[in-house]
């Protein structure tokens, strides 16, 4: 769908850029003109919904960078500085808190959508695996950033989370001196991982360039699965898709105000509010909750090692998704068992959410597991041994087809 | 199958047994874990909450009167008091500073300064751009003064507990003489609704302990509700300001959805 580019320069100052940096080509190809399967549905709105949450993030994180204080001794005060004193500073600093959710609610539900239509398979693994990538740079930026504020929360899970890594044979030890700069959780480690949480973003940023350029060349998949075969399977993105995602990110900025203006500390943890004290661990140490699923399937595993292992792996397993799923039809749409294994692949995703924050006692060690268990399962077995025996529904013949048979409501007039 | 059966069920016992005999001996104990808060009505809560100007001001005189003896505010400056939503704003003094209201509140302070040209600290009176001045120099002498149990800063108090508002009121009028059997360490005082039930903190409200200036009878749940609401006004002074900025962003952005969601219509419409 790369193609052609059927940009052609209409002014003088056009025509002479472009034979020099051809810039607005670039931004024509990608943007306006680019062929996008008419059949997107609203779960295809979050990719334009994250690409706005990085840029709000380091929007918002620039301006908080001029006013915060890297300290141990000032961190948290720079923080209640900036809530009382600086202009808007509040609103800055709230956006820029709930906005870490917003994001991570956006990638997984990406991410699930990438699951269900199986958007991993060929011929855009390489978007699958950039995206991985992508997810992993998020979580270290979002955990180096909720240590910055040094409540806490911060406090102790720095403690927490770095002790992961003394579970690695031979360099563990090394390894988590190097991360703290020091013997302890102290001023070197809030220092590194300042300047880590600024410089990751914009690394980010990078791997979203390669993932969309990565994405343009293959062009989107759709919920039918099917490849584009005729100019009739699209629709130019804009404005088709340039206002369906537009009205879809203006939804999701209404939920993202409710939490920052009504329900700010709604997703945060109250001992956040309580200057960090390395003589005084709280009661419960809590991890963010886009990390509570991960946290379920550390702690189901009662070897240090390998619950370390297996949190990563719950990451590394997608990285080989592509060639463990072993089926030719994309979109779960058609696969009737694979459909149902997904349903509850998701439900063990949100079971790992409970079990992470809870104790792992009783029920919800047993429901961690489970869970935990499932996970890998679905990845491991379900997916490599369905696409060989599963019988898949008929597809329709070409995207076009599917709009017309499908009644996608937005495709069709409203008469 | 069914030797097999027999075997589960033998395990299931086995393993439910202790479980139930753990749980009958818990309950034998007298109780220590904190009670919920119980639930107060407070003006500044929902969506669209205003803080009521009169029981800031009254919780202010509570804090300033009882609490301030012992628990700093280090990010509360007297000028906060009178800014946009403080409770002694005032239209003709829009930078507080000036606010004489507010001047008068933090003259009644000492405060150290300096060091001044000969090297010397010295005392003068406080001024609106002062913060709130701590009742000890550091932690250590709070603990000293407090058997060891160090007052916590009361800035962000309300936002640093869970049910913020309503726990700390649940608190300062919760005191009861503790139930028998209830083993409380000297110096350690009954409250049901702090972590352990045992506080170091002795009961600070009874009936009339501040007079009032608005007449408002002080009754130790009144204090207790005017102090909380003082806090929660303290934890965050822009609160106001923010639901009613998220007001009208929400609205606006629902009159933009509104206008996109047609424009989509329109567009997809050409469609075939």
């Amino acid at each position: 769908m790369a193609g052609p580019s059927t940009y052609e320069p209409k002014s003088g100052i056009e025509r002479w850029m472009d034979s020099r940096l051809p810039l607005i080509r670039l931004g024509y190809d990608s943007m306006v003109d680019y062929p996008t399967p008419r059949n997107l549905n609203y779960w295809w709105t979050f990719g334009g919904i994250l690409t706005l949450c990085l840029v709000i993030q380091i929007v918002t994180g620039v301006v908080l960078g001029m006013h915060y204080v890297a300290h141990v001794d000032m961190a948290f005060d720079s923080v209640q500085r900036i809530r009382r004193d600086v202009n808007y500073g509040w609103l800055i600093q709230y956006i820029h808190a709930n906005g870490a959710s917003m994001f991570f609610l956006a990638v997984y539900l990406h991410i699930f959508r990438g699951l269900y239509y199986g958007s991993y398979k060929p011929p855009r693994e390489v978007i699958w695996i950039l995206g991985v990538v992508i997810l992993l740079l998020m979580m270290a930026t979002a955990f180096m950033g909720y240590v910055l504020p040094w409540g806490q929360m911060s406090f102790w899970g720095a403690v927490v989370i770095t002790n992961f890594f003394t579970a690695i044979p031979l360099v563990g030890d090394a390894i988590t001196t190097l991360l703290w700069g020091g013997f302890s959780v102290g001023n070197p480690t809030l220092n590194r991982f300042y300047s880590l949480h600024y410089l990751l973003p914009f690394v980010i940023f990078g791997v979203v360039a390669l993932h969309i350029w990565a994405l343009h060349v293959p062009g989107n998949n759709n919920p039918a699965g099917l490849s584009v075969k005729s100019r009739a399977d699209t629709v130019p993105f804009h404005p088709y898709y340039t206002v369906k995602d537009g009205f879809a990110i203006i939804l999701f900025l209404i939920l993202f105000s409710v939490f920052v203006f009504y329900l700010p500390d709604a997703l945060g943890h109250a001992d956040n509010y309580i200057p960090a004290d390395p003589l005084k661990t709280p009661e419960h140490i809590v991890p963010e909750w886009y990390f509570l699923p991960f946290y379920a399937i550390l702690r189901s595993i009662p070897n240090k090692l390998m619950g370390v292992l297996a949190m990563f792996g719950s990451i590394g397993v997608l990285v080989a998704l592509p060639w463990l799923d072993t089926s030719k039809v994309r979109s779960m749409r058609y696969r009737p068992t694979a459909r149902w294994c997904f349903i509850i692949f998701v439900i063990a995703c949100l079971a790992l959410g409970y079990a992470g924050a809870h104790n792992p006692e009783g029920i919800n060690l047993w429901m961690g597991r489970a869970a935990t268990l499932y996970y890998f399962v679905y990845f491991l077995l379900l997916l490599p041994i369905l696409g060989l025996v599963e019988k898949p529904k008929p597809r329709p013949a070409s995207i076009a087809d599917s709009v017309k048979s499908h009644g996608e409501p937005a495709a069709t007039p409203a008469e | 199958m069914k030797m097999r059966l027999v075997f589960a069920a033998a395990a299931l016992l086995a393993v439910s047994v202790p479980a139930f005999a753990q749980e009958e001996e818990a309950g034998a104990e007298v109780e220590t874990e904190a009670l919920e808060p119980e639930h107060f009505h407070f003006h500044f809560e929902g969506p669209f909450g205003t803080f009521d100007t009169a029981a800031v001001q009254r919780g202010y005189q509570v804090y300033r009167e009882i609490c301030s003896a012992c628990h700093s505010m280090e990010y509360v400056y007297f000028r906060t008091l009178g800014q946009q939503g403080g409770p002694f704003f005032d239209e003709e003094y829009p930078n507080p500073n000036d606010n004489p209201v507010i001047k008068a509140l933090a003259a009644e302070f000492q405060i150290e300064d300096g060091p001044d040209d000969f090297g010397d600290m010295y005392m003068r009176e406080g001024r609106s751009s002062d913060a709130f001045p701590s009742p000890f120099p550091n932690p250590q002498a709070a603990g000293a003064a407090n058997g060891g149990a160090v007052p916590p800063d009361l800035s962000v108090i309300t936002k640093a507990r869970h049910h913020g508002p309503h726990y700390v009121a649940s608190l300062m009028s919760g005191y009861t003489d503790a139930p028998a059997g209830f083993e409380l360490q000297p110096g350690l005082y009954y409250n049901p609704y702090f972590p352990g039930r045992a506080i170091a903190m002795p009961p600070q409200l009874r009936e009339g302990v501040v007079t009032y200036g608005d007449g408002t009878e002080a009754t130790v749940e009144q204090m207790a509700e005017d102090v909380a609401t003082f806090l929660t006004w303290a934890s965050e002074p822009k609160q106001q300001t923010r639901k009613q900025t998220g007001l009208a962003v929400i609205i606006f952005l629902i009159v933009l959805a509104g206008l996109t969601y047609g424009s989509y219509r329109a567009i997809w419409r050409n469609l075939h």
